[in-house]
């Protein structure tokens, strides 16, 4: 009888052995995401792609520090897309579940409340969700963004426009939302800067259902460019009537919706948006670091069976990022890694990524350019292609939109 | 009622008992997690609670309740940002606006009864909202967003996540006893009696509009600072979040779930809900149909347990009656 | 100026569709005084019925109808079975409590099926012009079956046998038991056709705009403005009360900041309530 007992305990202590041999080589690496929700979509896509990452990493024997690899381990839960949720659940990810880094929910709205965690227990957490500049202007020490913000999204279809018609009539109409609201107001100024005209600039609430109006008073307003949209109904009712009352306009820029393969359901109405996007399939940087483009999209398609697109690549590039400030600073502790993170400057398919170190902005990202995508037809099907810039695209600009 | 005789009666004790319990829990061992699923908790039950003297007692659907919450928010936060006042005076000052500002609208659209008052409880919140998203002090629909310093005068952001959650969860403590003083004094009798029979009630002499006027008015003062509490730990606020319809209509489901027009079913079932809410966000095997899962759980509960989750323990163990209101 | 005329019949157009909508939640709402909380999840189910039928099997958009009509009913008549039967005659809004778990359930399979991404059905209809204002032939087709199905569905309560025991049953339940009325069906079919009628008017926006699972929301809310508009358990005032609600968001946009619209129309109807608490166009009191 005492045998058993010993045998227990022994069997009990190896287990015990092994299991925190286990947590000693691993990261654990918690994040929230939409899974239900108005956010849903976005934040599915960036989640495949925080996913895609571990999997690819995990497959090549985990992060290396110091002669030691530490496998990734994720853990995540349902923030309904509400701000209180991601409160609590982010407290949970850093006392319960041990999190040694964090990666950010999706949307500039739940960033925000989000760090205010993470800050508080000196936690890093990276962003690809939120484009909103507003919560890196709050002192934040260990919040870093890979992805352009909202200020300069629009600036490529403002230099595009300049190019190929410098007397366009442009029309802002945007969601009432902070992201969209934040890029139209950086767009109202470029444009003036550029010596555009801006007949008419208005944003909308965001559960607005029936665009009618809206369009009936665009075409009133002479305006023959239109940059706008928000998240993503929105943003697929708008160019829909736009084409159903035959607003006949020349240029179409509307933000995020476009950016989705879903949106080629809207059939000759999509023919001619343009989208602002952080990557597209056919961008092609050399990496310094991580998969190129190519290798990306093929791994990503085998795996995840679907289409890689701009949420899946930059929540890929988060990890990457994370890996990369690891593996420079040699260690997993916080505030090393953030060391590195403040030094980092490299470039990966997802193209160069560098941090503002400056305390008024510290965190956000200072060298990633975006492009600027458009649908056109290729093959008899609509399919997005780079159009700006110059030097970056990948077949040349429809302009001015033809419909059909 | 005065104080000492309510406090002669047992509830009164059960009741502090209980909200000790809550506020100390997460204290043995730090723990924070526990923390963080009480505060909501906390903010639940002093909404449904609040809601509870409009609905459980006078009759009257609110699906506005969270307009108080939103207001409150917003108030405190903006003059915590604009004028950097301290939090203490900010949660004051938006809790008497909101209250003045709810007995001014109380008193016209209390004319309305039944669905007519809660349809017109929908329009105000949609107008509020669609206001603060055009409201530029208030940021429009950016919101306010504040900075980490704000959390120094609390003695860091550790120290000030445990200060608003006692503060929390004395607002939860006031709203009930707020609610349990309500139903054991003179005016909560005639609020019943409006419940009952409004017509009956003001030929018996009972002052019926101010009545319902004050009754809005005082469901709206906790609910505001609980608001503002909120917004402030939450270091951000927008209108889409301060003016969510659906925390509205989950107060009213968790007050008719535990049992309207008692201050303890009121309470239990909102920590019930979001206990539930919560832990089936966070499990491994519910995680995806959390939503359906709690859909049909509710459904059984409506369907089997009409009464309320209080209903169902008077019927069953009549002399609780005694000793839980 | 003419875009103002073409904001207002652009209103109108859409109006009968929100008007359409609208009568569903009312014909609930007059008969048992039952405050359906799917309503908005049946439009939706409207709507992805139509994609169903149109985008996957690639049936013309409009043969949709009657399928989406008997589909709604018979989903209608068991929400009645389910979740509604048990609450009638309980504290007047229990049945808030169930319609709003139901709708839970319903949303929460729609999310982990097919999340909230983005679904369009084209429709090619010539449209017809007034200068360089364009209506888009769905939507004048869309606004003519609301009409046709408002009146339908008028006619069917004020001649048919069973359209007049409907009646009796929201006037005096009881004394309709009395005369021999089987109160029981006749509430189970009033709201397989609130149902139906909700999920039609669902399928006719899924003509117009591009949809999510959430969509629903949106409409719900305006079904509730229209019915207070139009008096509760009045369908004909549901209708002009849609109509008005389209105008006005039609000719108001052309003057303020579209982002006022909201404002305006949730303040305006908060100050009908209180001015005409019986809904502008109930010329009496329970039309039904």
């Amino acid at each position: 009888m005492k045998r058993l007992y010993l045998l227990a305990a022994a069997a009990a202590a190896t287990a015990f052995a092994a299991t925190s041999a286990l947590a000693e080589d691993t990261i654990t690496v918690g994040f929230t995401a939409s899974l239900t929700g108005p956010l849903n979509v976005d934040s599915a896509g960036q989640q495949r792609g925080y996913e895609f990452w571990r999997d690819e990493v995990n497959a090549a024997g985990g992060i290396k520090v110091g002669g030691k690899s530490y496998k990734v381990k994720f853990v995540t839960y349902d923030d309904q897309s509400v701000g209180g949720r991601v409160q609590q659940l982010y407290t949970r990810l850093i006392n319960q579940d041990k999190a040694n880094f964090l990666f950010s929910p999706y949307s500039s709205g739940l960033t925000a409340p989000a760090t205010v965690i993470t800050e508080q227990y000196g936690k890093i957490m990276i962003d690809s969700g939120g484009a909103e500049e507003k919560p890196f202007e709050t002192g934040n020490k260990y919040l870093f963004m890979v992805i352009t913000s909202a200020s300069h999204y629009l600036s490529g279809a403002i230099d595009a426009l300049k190019k190929y018609d410098p007397h366009a009539k442009l029309a802002l109409v945007y969601s009432d939302d902070p992201f969209s609201k934040a890029v139209l107001a950086a767009a109202a100024q470029q444009a003036k800067a550029a010596g555009l005209e801006v007949v008419m600039d208005e944003s909308y609430s965001p559960s607005t259902t029936d665009f009618g109006p809206i369009v009936n008073k665009i075409v009133s307003s002479n305006a023959d460019a239109f940059l706008g949209g928000g998240h993503y109904s929105d943003g697929a009712t708008l160019a829909r009537q736009m084409h159903d009352q035959k607003a006949n306009m020349k240029w179409i820029s509307i933000l995020v919706a476009p950016a989705d393969d879903k949106f080629a359901e809207l059939g000759p109405a999509a023919l001619g948006v343009t989208v602002p996007s952080q990557w597209e399939l056919q961008v092609n940087f050399k990496p310094q670091f991580g998969p190129t483009t190519a290798q990306f999209a093929k791994a990503f398609m085998d795996k995840m069976h679907a289409k890689a697109d701009y949420h899946a690549a930059s929540g890929y590039t988060v990890g990457v990022v994370l890996q990369h400030a690891i593996e420079q600073a040699g260690s997993i502790e916080t505030d090393k890694v953030a060391a590195a993170l403040n030094a980092t400057d490299i470039t990966t398919f997802f193209g160069r990524v560098k941090f503002a170190t400056d305390p008024g902005h510290h965190g956000l990202q200072a060298a990633h350019q975006m492009v600027l995508a458009q649908w056109q037809m290729v093959n008899g099907k609509l399919g997005r292609q780079v159009v700006w810039p110059e030097e970056a695209k990948s077949a040349p600009i429809m302009f001015p939109i033809k419909q059909q | 009622m005065p104080l000492v005789r309510l406090m002669r009666r047992p509830f009164f004790w059960i009741l502090a008992l209980a909200i000790a319990v809550f506020a100390l829990a997460p204290v043995f061992g730090n723990n924070v997690a526990l923390r963080e699923a009480l505060i909501l908790d906390a903010v639940y039950i002093t909404l449904a609670s609040n809601l509870n003297l409009m609905l459980g007692y006078a009759g009257y659907i609110n699906f506005g309740s969270i307009v108080f919450f939103g207001l409150g928010g917003y108030t405190c936060v903006w003059l915590v940002n604009s004028y950097h006042w301290p939090l203490g005076a900010s949660l004051l000052v938006a809790g008497v606006c909101v209250s003045v500002l709810a007995l001014i609208f109380g008193l016209g659209i209390l004319r309305l009864r039944g669905a007519f008052f809660a349809l017109a409880t929908v329009g105000i919140v949609e107008a509020v909202q669609a206001f603060a998203e055009n409201f530029t002090p208030w940021g429009g629909s950016s919101g306010i967003y504040l900075s980490g310093d704000i959390f120094t005068p609390l003695g860091g952001p550790a120290r000030a996540l445990w200060v608003i959650y006692f503060m929390m969860v004395a607002v939860m403590g006031l709203s009930l006893y707020l609610s349990y003083a309500i139903k054991s004094s003179k005016f909560g009798l005639g609020l019943l009696a409006i419940g009952q029979n409004e017509d009956a009630a003001a030929i018996l002499g009972v002052p019926t509009p101010l009545y319902k006027a004050l009754v809005y008015s005082a469901s709206a003062f906790l609910p505001a600072i609980a608001g503002g509490l909120y917004f402030f730990k939450s270091a951000f606020i927008q209108p889409s979040d301060a003016f969510d319809l659906t925390l509205s209509t989950e107060a009213l489901v968790v007050a008719m779930l535990g049992g309207q027009g008692t201050v303890a079913g009121v309470a239990i079932g909102a920590f019930l809900y979001e206990e539930l809410r919560g832990y089936l966000l966070t499990s491994s095997m519910f995680a995806n149909f959390q939503l359906f899962v709690s859909g049909a759980l509710l459904l059984l509960i409506v369907l089997f347990f009409p009464g309320g989750l209080m209903g169902f323990i008077y019927r069953h163990f009549p002399r609780t009656q005694k000793v839980l209101e | 100026m003419l875009g103002v005329l073409a904001s207002i019949i652009d209103g109108v157009l859409v109006g009968l569709v929100y008007g359409l909508a609208a009568m569903g939640l009312t014909l609930i709402w007059g008969v048992m005084d039952v405050i359906n909380l799917t309503h908005g999840t049946m439009i939706v189910a409207g709507m992805f019925g139509l994609y169903g039928l149109a985008s996957a099997v690639g049936a013309p958009p409009y043969l949709a109808l009657p399928p989406v009509l008997i589909g709604g009913f018979l989903a209608g008549v068991l929400l009645y079975w389910v979740a509604v039967h048990r609450m009638v005659g309980r504290p007047p809004l229990m049945s808030l409590l169930s319609t709003f778990s139901i709708n839970l359930m319903l949303i929460g399979l729609g999310t982990s099926i097919w999340g909230t991404a983005l679904f369009n059905v084209e429709v090619a209809l010539p449209g017809f012009s007034l200068g360089r204002y364009t209506f888009p032939g769905a939507h004048i087709l869309a606004a003519v079956l609301a009409a046709l199905i408002a009146a339908s569905l008028y006619l069917f309560l004020q001649r048919s046998r069973l359209g007049k025991a409907v009646r009796a049953v929201a006037n005096n339940r009881e004394a309709a038991e009395l005369v021999g009325i089987p109160t029981t069906r006749v509430l189970a079919i009033t709201v397989g056709c609130g149902v139906a009628i909700a999920g039609v008017a669902g399928m006719l926006i899924g003509t117009l705009f591009p949809f999510t699972i959430l969509s629903g929301d949106s409409y719900q809310l305006k079904s509730f403005v229209v019915t207070a508009l139009g008096g509760f358990g009045n369908p004909v005032g549901a209708l002009f009360a849609g109509i008005a609600l389209g105008v006005l968001e039609g000719a108001v946009t052309p003057f303020v900041p579209v982002s006022w619209t909201l404002v305006i129309e949730f303040a305006l109807f908060v100050l009908v309530l209180v001015v005409f608490p019986g809904g502008i166009f109930a010329a009496r009191r329970g039309a039904l």
